[in-house]
């Protein structure tokens, strides 16, 4: 009668929910571990009939609900404020009130799809995606109408002849017997599965494509193509001069540039002051943009000698008294605004800071070229503390 | 209440006995009644303006309380519940505070000036804004509206709690199907007409502020309150023995589930109403969140969000906790009370617009005293006269059946 199949347990139906009760209760009472009740919907008292402990489901529900809002929370710390800060709508880089929506929901999709995962994998016994209950009689019976309770054959207390003298002395009905199926071959490419694969794959596209690009692509739907707002290099219809691209406000200045106020005015007599200390940084600064923008005209060490062999008048020496003699805000106008009309404006090439940085950089060309005595020592004194001391 | 035979013999199966309430609670009631009553008055002499603005929280404290209770009994009907039977008479007993709401208004109307910014000609003369408004925001309009909502809500409580008293003498079906009728017409009507009372007295309060979904948070707080006050009778009563002995902790669950969802609930609203004007940040929107930003007001704000969701949230999350009657007390006396500080949260800071300066008063907490003693003293007085258990309802029975 078994045909060689494995038995995994013995079945029985009742009619009534209080019936059930009755069952769950008696065979927990008579010693039963392995068994379980089936119901076409939750039986109130089922879990007390049973004497079912709580369900350790929660906890994965838990971990995985708080791993989903931590780890959301630090995806978009990282990717909105560490990685690639980006200002939207003038809101901080991390606004907490903006991130609880997306937080919440993941938090319920991380702790749902892992509890389902979970169900499945305790109830299937993963990797079998079938149970030997599936396709039964008894199951076909207890989705429906009927309530059921099956005793598995794993039970240390197994006897097929005492449950089912049990089961029929609860006045179970249909008691039946439910084997494991058999474990047959399953071949995942059979050609006609293969076909059949490329024609539902051919029909998706197709329909996508002709929807989306033909029967969707009309006016009010043509993904945004066309917008009501301004293309750079095109012609505007709204503003008077017709240029899509607009020139800031008058007046408007750029954050944190300070403008200067003799823009143009070569002969004043009021100079700035130079805000920046000659640190190592700014005179390091000031090198690189005195050797790239000063040196082809005034010399490698502002000594006059020019790079550029007559095609262009060669810039006076720096070393002179009456250069040396200038306050720092009368070099930074000439930079600005440029000499004679042979030195040109060095604005644009130049910001703010890199001239003062050029300027402080021409201060330590001079002081090498007329140094003081005390210069000496010092120089000397640094060479002690490095330890190779030369004559 | 005469008490027929198959009256005593339906209570007997019930598991109930009538008994009086202990004395020393109507006292109690009495006494927190009388003491508040005085103070109010003191502080409506100490200074009318400001105790114009703590009678406003005290009432919508009472309105939150009422309401809740009312609409509690209406979803029962509705919905053919079976495990809130031995509950729907304390539920019914403590939305008795509906009639009152009406006599209570008065002191409101006559404080108008002193609570809307828009009762000021000047302001509404120099502003296109408010000349639209006043269409709507009229005063005559205005009481109308308001009492014609309270007589609604008087008229349905009058319907409802009468068709269900007078079951417990004639044991009459037909009343239940009265009643599930007049409930599903409530309900809608009371969530049009809470929003529209929300929009008057609280919304209004703040110039130019407006938010839709205002009328819902206080219908969130309302119907909160609501289960958190027949949560903390129905325990009390149960554990005592004043109601059936039949109660089982099976009961109790789902009014622990109520707290918790209108828990959440709130928390839902009251997040996609910040969320939405901080990120909108429009200045006649934000402005009412700047006012409960600014000085101590921020660190209010701060705990409501922990007192008014996190702490309930937290608590009343395990399964046991909601069958446990010492967990269940503690919850809805921490609720009745967060639910007075949301009330004061809502109105105090909106003192501003119209000139008035907030700093901390004790007298502001003679209302709620009042508001306290007279749901106690209703309670107490009406309880004598009617069962504290719907005996005569078809539904008791099966719910004796009720279980997890």
């Amino acid at each position: 009668m078994n045909d060689g199949k494995k038995l995994f347990g013995v079945a029985a139906l009742f009619d009534t929910p209080d019936e059930i009760l009755k069952a769950a209760k008696t065979v927990n009472n008579a010693g039963y571990k392995n068994y379980d009740v089936n119901t076409p919907y939750p039986i109130h008292g089922i879990d007390k009939a049973m004497k079912l402990k709580s369900s350790k489901l929660g906890y994965v529900t838990l971990f995985f609900g708080f791993f989903g809002a931590s780890f959301i929370l630090f995806f978009m710390w990282w990717t909105l404020a560490v990685n690639y800060p980006l200002v939207i709508g003038g809101k901080p880089y991390f606004p907490l009130p903006a991130f609880v929506p997306i937080t919440f929901e993941f938090t319920v999709l991380n702790a749902v799809l892992s509890t389902f995962i979970a169900m499945i994998a305790v109830v299937f016994n993963l990797p079998f995606n079938s149970h030997p209950l599936h396709d039964s009689n008894y199951m076909r019976n207890v989705t429906s109408d009927k309530y059921g309770v099956v005793i598995e054959s794993e039970d240390p207390q197994f006897d097929e002849n005492k449950v089912n003298e049990l089961l029929r002395s609860l006045g179970g009905k249909n008691i039946e017997r439910i084997f494991y199926p058999e474990q047959k071959e399953f071949k995942v490419f059979q050609p006609r599965f293969v076909v059949f694969l490329i024609i539902i794959a051919i029909i998706t596209s197709v329909s996508t494509y002709v929807t989306l690009n033909k029967l969707m692509y009309l006016p009010p739907f043509s993904f945004m193509e066309h917008q009501n707002k301004g293309i750079a290099q095109y012609e505007s219809t709204f503003f008077y001069d017709k240029r899509e691209m607009r020139e800031p406000v008058k007046g408007t200045i750029a954050r944190g540039f300070i403008p200067y106020a003799f823009t143009g005015v070569t002969d004043t007599n009021e100079f700035y002051s130079n805000p920046l200390l000659p640190t190592q940084k700014v005179l390091k600064l000031g090198q690189e943009k005195f050797l790239t923008y000063c040196s082809p005209c005034h010399g490698n060490y502002g000594e006059g000698k020019s790079r550029l062999r007559g095609f262009f008048p060669p810039g006076p020496t720096l070393h002179s008294a009456r250069v040396i003699g200038f306050s720092d805000g009368k070099i930074y106008n000439i930079i600005t605004n440029g000499q004679n009309g042979i030195m040109p404006s060095y604005a644009y090439q130049t910001t703010r800071d890199e001239r003062w940085a050029i300027i402080n950089y021409i201060r330590v060309l001079q002081r090498a070229q007329n140094p003081k005595p005390s210069d000496f020592s010092a120089i000397s004194e640094i060479n002690k503390e490095s330890g190779n001391a030369s004559n | 209440m005469p008490q027929t035979e198959s009256n005593i013999r339906l209570a007997e199966n019930a598991g109930y006995i009538k008994k009086e309430l202990p004395k020393s609670l109507s006292t109690w009631g009495y006494i927190l009644l009388i003491v508040g009553i005085a103070l109010s008055i003191v502080s409506y002499k100490l200074d009318p303006a400001r105790a114009s603005f703590g009678y406003l929280a005290g009432y919508i404290f009472l309105l939150c309380i009422g309401i809740g209770a009312l609409f509690l009994v209406s979803m029962e009907y509705a919905a053919g519940a079976v495990w809130s039977v031995p509950f729907r008479r304390v539920s019914e007993l403590f939305a008795s505070s509906v009639p009152f709401l009406l006599i209570l208004l008065i002191p409101l109307f006559l404080s108008m000036k002193n609570l809307f910014v828009w009762m000021n000609p000047e302001v509404v003369a120099h502003d296109k804004v408010w000349q639209t408004r006043m269409n709507y925001l009229n005063v005559p309009f205005f009481i109308i509206r308001d009492v014609v909502i309270i007589l609604i809500w008087w008229l349905f409580y009058h319907l409802i709690i009468r068709n269900s008293r007078k079951q417990d003498l004639s044991l009459d079906q037909n009343l239940t199907t009265t009643n599930i009728k007049l409930s599903v017409a409530f309900i809608p009507v009371f969530g049009f007409t809470i929003s529209l009372f929300s929009f008057d007295w609280l919304m209004s309060m703040v110039p130019k502020w407006y938010s839709t979904i205002f009328g819902v948070y206080i219908f969130a707080d309302a119907a909160w309150v609501g289960f958190a006050v027949v949560t903390l009778a129905s325990v009390l009563l149960t554990e005592k023995g004043y109601l059936s002995t039949k109660i089982k902790k099976d009961h109790y669950y789902s009014l622990g589930t109520w707290m918790f969802a209108f828990t959440v609930f709130w928390a839902y609203i009251a997040f996609a109403q910040y969320m939405l004007q901080w990120y909108g940040n429009l200045p006649d929107e934000i402005i009412y969140y700047v006012h409960r930003w600014v000085g101590g007001w921020k660190y209010v704000s701060l705990f409501l969000v922990i007192a008014h969701f996190i702490v309930p949230f937290i608590i009343l999350i395990p399964r046991s906790s909601k069958t446990n009657p010492k967990i269940l007390i503690f919850a809805s006396i921490w609720i009745i009370a967060t639910q007075y500080l949301d009330s004061y949260w809502l109105v105090m800071p909106s003192m501003v617009n119209n000139g008035f300066t907030y700093s901390f008063r004790f007298t502001d907490f003679a209302f709620p005293i009042a508001a306290v003693g007279l749901i106690i003293v209703l309670f107490t007085t009406l309880a004598k006269k009617h069962n504290l258990l719907p005996i005569g309802d078809p539904k008791l029975k099966r719910s004796w059946d009720f279980h997890l």
